[in-house]
């Protein structure tokens, strides 16, 4: 079962509470983002709430609870946070890289285009095939 | 108050499940190859929020090396997915 200290504070369990069901609920939201979204290029932006708010608040929990627990300052999920920050965005970037070069490469159109005339916007995302292929082979 | 945040701890676990559970739909559902892993990436920041939920429960710092590790692993394994559907290859 759950140790939980049974003479723990008020000062300490309600913002920790508050903490949780704020980055629980932001999780959750993020993750329907990512289920609900029609289009890839907007269901990118579903999980970047979860990752940024949803885990900074399941981090900003464990630091303040750990840290009233144990008496010292434990401030080691910075650690953890510092990382998240530095990694999503490359992970997001390079995925959208690819979800972009994948839809060009196959001739797919892309969602932004869609108001265009689908005649020209046709046209144009082959002639960008054909820009882009030798580019990427030549890197 | 014990009894509130093990309430809420509960409820932020269900949360997470959840949010796992839908990943995997969208793991399962996705068109296209780029929404799988992108499903993927989501899965595991939620499997390192779950190892937090665990850590806070059993008031234990074990678990924060476990949410270390396993942001570390789902970054590098999404990279790699990422550059291996842009290009073919990993390491070229």
């Amino acid at each position: 079962m759950m140790q939980i200290p049974a003479d723990i504070s008020p000062w300490l369990a309600i913002p920790v509470a508050l903490l949780l069901i704020c980055g629980s609920i932001i999780t959750l939201v993020g993750t329907l983002g990512l289920l609900r979204l029609p289009h890839f290029y907007q269901r990118i932006h579903g999980p970047a709430i979860t990752i940024t708010f949803g885990a900074g608040s399941f981090l900003l929990a464990s630091m303040l609870y750990f840290t009233v627990l144990q008496q010292r300052l434990v401030i080691h999920e910075l650690l953890i946070s510092a990382f998240i920050m530095l990694t999503a965005p490359v992970t997001a970037m390079l995925l959208m890289r690819t979800a972009v070069y994948r839809d060009l490469r196959n001739g797919r159109q892309r969602p932004d285009t869609k108001p265009e005339p689908p005649a020209a916007s046709g046209q144009a995302t082959t002639a960008e095939v054909k820009q882009h292929r030798p580019d990427g082979e030549n890197a | 108050m014990k009894l509130l945040l093990e309430i809420v701890l509960y409820f932020s676990q269900f949360c997470v499940v959840l949010a796992m559970l839908l990943c995997m739909l969208r793991l399962l559902k996705g068109p296209t190859a780029q929404d799988r892993v992108l499903a993927l990436d989501t899965l595991w920041i939620c499997a390192m929020l779950f190892a937090l939920l665990l850590g806070i429960s059993f008031a234990s710092l074990v678990y924060f090396e476990w949410a270390m590790l396993i942001a570390l692993t789902g970054f590098v394994s999404s990279v790699a997915l990422a550059k291996f559907l842009m290009r073919g290859e990993i390491i070229e």
